[in-house]
């Protein structure tokens, strides 16, 4: 039931895209393939944050994983375009799934023995080491700086006249809308009301019968997928991999465009996409029609305006929305009330074991018992719920206090 | 159930974004042409033709060649204010791509598919042009006079509209490589170069003319990893007396300072693109915090190569020429080999435009260059340009930076790219730029 609701959702958004798509100059259709590229990646990372309470700074380097092994695949095994022409890349874009998926499984294990700080570090790590220096360090085998350059063809049923960039878009959005379905799926299924306990108290969700390493790890495996899937398609998109995409700041911008967003928020991810690719292209847009100047700085400088952008837009929506736009939207047109305490200050507590005892994931839990038959369990819910399994006490404090509060609960057990 | 759905949302959203996206694009409009001009290809109206490319503006190749494009925008506009290309005025978009492959691949889709350029003109770099290079074939873009000399531009049965411009990085070695061959005979010699196609084309010149046995050492570096100390230590230890480094200028800076840190002073031989020396100076007293002739007195005596006329030759038509063109379009920066470049890169542009007819469709350009006999222009040597050869120069001259200057030692030589064919003397002298500055039809 539920997923034919998603199917039907998605099938209707691939109908109006495709649509759409041949209204559009080819640049705009250009643009729907990357922001679709990075909406699945960033996807990822917003159900690993917002959903299981994890947090990864590295999501960067699954997406470069996903993106080398399809380049690595086309160019390294004929066998696939030579028997499957054009539609090849599906089954290398599985495969390249598959591929992080792995390496997610991997980092997930480690990483489910951190907690907080520790795990951003641990992720920390992977965005800044893992492309770059395996790229260079086997440059025979990842092309070095240079990268490798990877193809798509348009399948010869559309026949000759069929702009490239048309299908480069119809492909990277059915994908995404492929990953989006599973992810809601997943989101909404046992999985996800597990993670959402284990978010909202470890010992809790353990005492009621969760297998909290294995959610955790599976959590990793999840958003390392979507990353990887992101990353196939951002390599089609750009034709090209190399080690300059996959930078400690692409991971940021997929960790910040989540939080814009919304965490775990699918449609949050959509909008913190659109942030993240268009936002940078449109100022320096603008600062290339001032003659590559900007508020009367320098040309060097000019370059680094659509990075600053980003940051004071970060802010702006901060503070606006401490939910994010998702939760903003939420608050200004849903039906519920407003949400207390946003994914992030969940996460600023995870630094601490157990505070409020078993009460406190009350909800979770039932959810995750009730399989669906209760509270749903369903994201909104989940946050719109929090503020009712809180104490009074709490509920009336301002959100800064409470933060402060939690910051010398950690303290404490320090 | 009433239950708000995310997957449905999260549809909502891409749909209404991709509307958003629709509302803003717009389709270009062609304008009817009166008279004789048309808008006879993609990037060209009666008016203007607009050209594109991506150009270091920031990133690791910035120092120096950030001057490029800006000098080659100087000479359009002054061919603009002298009567443009039958008429028309040249637009030149460069935008930047930090020499980021990746970067490179969105802005040139940025140029091709929003800003419909006719031309990339002289996109800037081995490895970020690489990116592009297919794409832009598939597109039947001309994609003329990259700025870099791989080898990789000239191959015209599989990218039939690319073209190279300067002497391309074999030719070169070998030019290098004959001059090091007969002049440090018995020499330890040590190569150091970029781990790309440029250094490797390079040292594959260069392997045509130098012995094996001479060659004691083969370090590399990668652009974004200014950590070189262990290479230029290792080119020590291997006692190498002769260094031939094929690296873009700030390498070639932090090559002389990590040698300077070892007390070790090899013969410095450095590929044309990575000696400019008002560069060189300039970034060796940044990067050693120095000032004054610090820079300038390091780089005396690296030999190099020079494919245009030596900026101290003040008496050449050449050189007078593009100084004008600077003192008067691109005076903030300083007249060093980059300005000269992207001048004289701008001057073949409006050359082959001119060739290319009145009303040209793209693969009227690309015919241009096929036909071969492409005037030589500021060039030292012949263009190699023919339907089977997509490479530009063919020679250049030997040189040592003497005082700030890359002085000549001899005269042009030129050769081909194969493993065997000879580097002989060219001795016909180059041919003057025409008196208005613009070559004529």
């Amino acid at each position: 039931m539920t997923l034919a609701r998603h199917l039907a959702a998605a099938a209707a958004a691939a109908v109006v895209i495709a649509l759409i798509s041949v209204q559009l100059g080819s640049y705009r259709d250009y643009q729907i393939a990357e922001v679709a590229a990075y909406v699945i990646a960033v996807a990822g990372l917003t159900v690993l944050i917002g959903l299981s309470g994890q947090i990864s700074v590295g999501n960067g380097a699954f997406m470069a994983l996903g993106a080398y092994a399809t380049a690595l695949l086309q160019l390294r095994v004929p066998w696939l375009p030579a028997h499957l022409g054009g539609w090849s890349i599906v089954v290398i874009f599985l495969i390249s799934v598959v591929v992080t998926a792995a390496g997610g499984a991997v980092v997930g294990v480690a990483a489910a023995r951190l907690r907080g700080p520790y795990l951003a570090g641990a992720t920390l790590l992977l965005a800044v080491a893992f492309p770059a220096a395996v790229a260079d360090r086997y440059a025979g085998v990842f092309g070095g700086d240079q990268g490798l350059g990877v193809t798509v063809t348009t399948p010869a049923a559309l026949g000759p006249a069929f702009p490239p960039t048309r299908w480069l878009t119809w492909l990277t959005c059915a994908a995404a809308l492929a990953g989006l379905v599973l992810l809601a799926n997943l989101a909404r299924s046992r999985v996800g009301r597990s993670w959402r306990a284990l978010r909202d108290d470890e010992v809790a969700a353990a005492l009621s019968g969760i297998n909290v390493a294995r959610l955790r790890v599976l959590a990793f495996v999840v958003s390392a997928a979507s990353a990887g899937l992101g990353g196939s398609l951002l390599a089609v998109v750009s034709s090209i991999v190399s080690p300059g995409a996959y930078t400690l700041s692409l991971s940021i911008g997929l960790l910040t465009a989540a939080v814009i967003g919304g965490l775990g928020s699918l449609l949050g991810a959509v909008w913190g996409s659109l942030l993240l690719a268009l936002i940078p292209g449109y100022l320096s847009n603008v600062a290339t029609s001032h003659g590559g100047r900007l508020f009367g700085l320098p040309s060097g400088a000019t370059s680094f305006v659509p990075i600053a952008a980003y940051g004071v837009v970060l802010i702006v929506v901060m503070l606006a929305f401490p939910s994010g736009i998702q939760g903003g939207l939420r608050r200004l047109f849903g039906p519920v009330a407003p949400v207390a305490a946003g994914p992030l200050a969940r996460l600023a507590r995870r630094g601490r074991r157990a505070p409020a005892g078993l009460p406190a994931s009350r909800h979770g839990l039932a959810a995750a018992r009730h399989r669906g038959s209760g509270p749903r369990g369903d994201d909104r819910r989940g946050q719109a719920g929090e503020p009712s399994r809180r104490s009074g006490r709490r509920h009336a404090r301002t959100r800064d206090t409470h933060q402060r509060q939690s910051e010398h609960q950690e303290e404490g057990t320090r | 159930m009433r239950t708000p759905h995310k997957a449905l949302g999260a549809v909502v959203v891409l749909t209404s974004a991709a509307m958003a996206l629709a509302a803003c694009s717009s389709s270009p409009s062609t304008k009817k042409s009166s008279g004789a001009l048309t808008a006879s290809a993609p990037g060209i109206t009666a008016t203007t033709i607009t050209i594109g490319s991506h150009q270091p503006l920031t990133g690791p190749a910035a120092p120096g060649y950030s001057e490029i494009a800006p000098a080659s925008n100087a000479y359009f506009q002054y061919v603009n204010a002298h009567g443009g290309i039958y008429g028309r005025k040249i637009i030149y978009k460069y935008l930047d791509d930090g020499y980021n492959p990746t970067n490179t691949s969105t802005v040139v889709h940025q140029l091709v598919l929003r800003d419909n350029v006719y031309a990339i003109f002289n996109g800037l770099g081995t490895p970020t042009h690489l990116a592009v290079v297919s794409y832009l074939n598939s597109q039947k873009v001309p994609d003329v006079f990259v700025a870099s000399g791989c080898e990789c531009w000239n191959q015209p049965s599989l990218y039939p509209e690319t073209f190279g411009w300067q002497l391309d990085y074999v030719r070169e070695g070998k030019i290098l490589g004959r001059y090091i061959e007969q002049h440090f005979k018995g020499k330890k010699i040590g190569y150091f170069y970029q781990n790309d196609e440029f250094g490797q084309d390079g040292v594959k010149g260069l392997g045509y003319e130098i012995p094996k046995s001479q060659v004691v050492a083969r370090e590399t570096y990668v652009p974004t990893d200014v950590k070189i100390g262990p290479a230029v230590a290792a080119l020590k230890a291997a006692g190498a007396q002769v260094v031939v480094s094929f690296s873009i200028p700030a390498f070639t800076a932090l090559l002389k300072l990590n040698a300077l840190g070892l007390n070790y002073n090899p013969t410095l031989v450095v590929s044309d693109v990575g000696s400019d020396p008002i560069t060189l100076a300039g970034l060796l007293n940044a990067f050693a915090k120095k000032s004054g002739s610090f820079g300038s007195s390091l780089i005396n005596g690296i030999i190099t190569d020079g494919y245009l006329p030596s900026l101290g030759d003040t008496s050449n038509p050449w050189i007078q020429l593009f100084k004008k063109v600077h003192d008067q379009y691109d005076a903030k920066a300083p007249l060093d080999g980059n300005v000269l470049y992207g001048e004289a890169v701008a001057y073949t542009f409006v050359q082959a435009m001119f060739k290319a007819g009145k009303n040209p469709t793209r693969q009227d350009l690309i015919n241009a260059l096929n036909a071969g006999n492409f005037p030589q222009g500021p060039s030292v040597a012949p263009f190699a340009y023919s339907a089977t050869d997509h490479n530009g120069m063919t020679g250049a001259y030997i040189g040592i930076i003497k005082n700030g200057v890359i002085v000549p030692q001899g005269g042009v030589l030129v050769t081909d790219d194969s493993p065997t064919g000879p580097v002989t003397a060219y001795t016909t002298p180059q041919p003057a730029p025409p008196a208005s500055g613009i070559p004529s039809p």
